[in-house]
């Protein structure tokens, strides 16, 4: 995750997913998946489908690109878990990748909005950032919560970067340099907001028995919620992460206290805080404040992206999902080095798209 | 931006026209063919009113292409006294000047410029009630 200027989509993808095989041992796939939001408005290019097949000397696959916001990542893995537990399909390849670095920076802005309704949200002027700032300051209105208290999401991010091998921001930062650095969207500070830049990341998915494999798919779910924020029955209540986390707990047999390593999609702070309230781990309003008091330290009760997350380890939108399942996996095999969480068993990734419209949950279990 | 796409489009952004829903009540704006309440397709157009109060608000200070010449400029989330709730951004007002419970009303407004030949975009914006 970093600005690859040498780099165009295909060669970021195609370095990714061949490790990817490479790591699994598969000789082939019969299914791919590419996850990406922006290759559209940023490189004027679709069909990333056929193209990556093609970039990996795969002929006659089934390829289909998968597209929901920024939660395309965590959609496509869902996907490929359908693919493989239905039969249809007996190795599929799923990688993410996104390009950022390509665009100005109104031009990112504009790709970005492109997840909500271009004729009533993206049409006031409003961006991405802009959305999450109506919440951030509707949480600290309504629970007393602090700018710190929410700058620390981003805290424990970076604190948990240093060392990761593939993050973009892999040092601390302190929570004063947060607060003094400019406004991006009023409260939220340019220090709180995940950066610009490239990535790819691929998993390969394959049947349990047989398979060798010491980590396995407890379950995926995916749920949508009100495309606009003024429709929601509660601001800041996310149906789709509540939804989707309840049916994944059910498919799992598994409670949030079970969970013993998390990714989150922390876009900027308040959707991280917000994310540890829906998804079960802290109650509504006292999610910055758990986060403030350790519990999503590596050694918190449950620690929470701790290869940096979006904000540290960078958010390449439509790869962010599969980066995070990754994570989650290499956590699982004892294979995260520095990162690494002790005697992690069962780890959830969380992928939203939108302002939380889409919301893609996985839960992976050491086999 | 084409023609058809700005025109289809301009009663509910000129006049503030959402969607009620003949079975219980509930008010959408954008309109919506199926009422996200209760499910009952039978829906109609009703006007929102032009009047609320601020619940939340932002200062865009990177905006997306299209809005570099208006930045910084403010976004609020308007409830109105019909109940029904508008993204829409806030005019004549600083930055400094904006607190959640604000009245504001709407005001008809250029949004957007499409290049130097293309069509100039008009629509609502909200700004302060002077009392």
């Amino acid at each position: 995750m970093s600005e690859h200027w040498s780099m165009g989509l295909k060669e970021l993808f195609a370095e990714a997913a061949l490790r990817a095989l490479d790591d699994a041992g598969a000789e082939g796939f019969d299914s791919l998946y590419v996850a990406n939001m922006c290759s559209a408005p940023l490189q004027g290019q679709l069909h990333l489908g056929a193209m990556m097949a093609n970039a990996l000397g795969a002929r006659g696959v089934h390829a289909a690109r998968v597209e929901a916001g920024a939660a395309s990542g965590g959609v496509a893995f869902h996907e490929g878990v359908k693919a493989v537990a239905s039969g249809f399909s007996d190795c599929a390849l799923v990688g993410g990748v996104e390009k950022m670095s390509d665009g100005l920076p109104e031009q990112v802005a504009a790709a970005l909005a492109m997840s909500e309704d271009q004729e009533y949200t993206a049409y006031t002027g409003v961006t991405r950032v802009g959305l999450n700032a109506l919440l951030h300051r509707h949480y600290m209105d309504r629970f007393g919560a602090s700018a710190e208290d929410v700058a620390m999401f981003a805290v424990r991010s970076h604190e948990h970067a240093v060392g990761s091998p593939h993050a973009q921001y892999p040092f601390k930062v302190s929570v004063d340099r947060i607060i003094a650095s400019p406004m991006e969207a009023d409260p939220i500070h340019m220090l709180e907001c995940a950066g610009v830049g490239d990535g790819a990341a691929a998993v390969v998915l394959v049947p349990a028995e047989g398979s060798g494999s010491n980590v396995e798919v407890a379950a995926t779910s995916v749920a949508t919620g009100s495309y606009y924020l003024a429709n929601r029955r509660d601001l800041l209540t996310f149906d789709a992460v509540r939804e989707a986390s309840a049916r994944a707990y059910k498919m799992a047999g598994v409670a949030a206290g079970d969970i013993d390593v998390l990714e989150v999609h922390d876009d900027t702070t308040i959707i991280g805080v917000l994310s540890i309230e829906d998804l079960g781990f802290a109650e509504k309003g006292k999610g910055a404040a758990f986060v403030a008091g350790g519990g999503t330290t590596r050694d918190g009760e449950v620690p929470t992206n701790t290869f940096g997350g979006l904000k540290a380890r960078g958010h390449p939108l439509g790869a962010t999902g599969l980066y995070q399942v990754g994570e989650v996996a290499l956590q699982l095999r004892g294979d995260a080095g520095p990162c690494q969480v002790g005697g992690a068993g069962v780890g959830m990734a969380e992928s939203l798209g939108g302002l939380g419209s889409t919301c893609a949950v996985t839960i992976l279990r050491r086999a | 931006m084409s023609v058809p796409r700005y025109w289809r489009e301009t009663k509910y952004r000129y006049r503030l026209i959402g969607e009620r829903c003949k079975g219980c009540g509930s008010v959408f704006f954008p309109r919506n063919e199926v009422c996200l309440d209760c499910g009952s397709r039978e829906m109609e157009e009703c006007g929102l009113g032009d009047s609320g109060r601020v619940v939340t608000w932002t200062v865009v200070r990177s905006p997306p292409a299209g809005y570099e010449k208006y930045a910084p400029y403010v976004v609020a989330l308007v409830e109105l006294d019909g109940g029904a709730r508008v993204l829409s951004q806030l005019v004549d007002v600083e930055p400094e000047q904006v607190e959640a419970g604000m009245r504001v009303e709407a005001a008809f407004r250029r949004v957007k410029e499409d290049g130097d030949s293309g069509i100039i975009e008009y629509g609502y914006k909200f700004r302060p009630v002077i009392e």
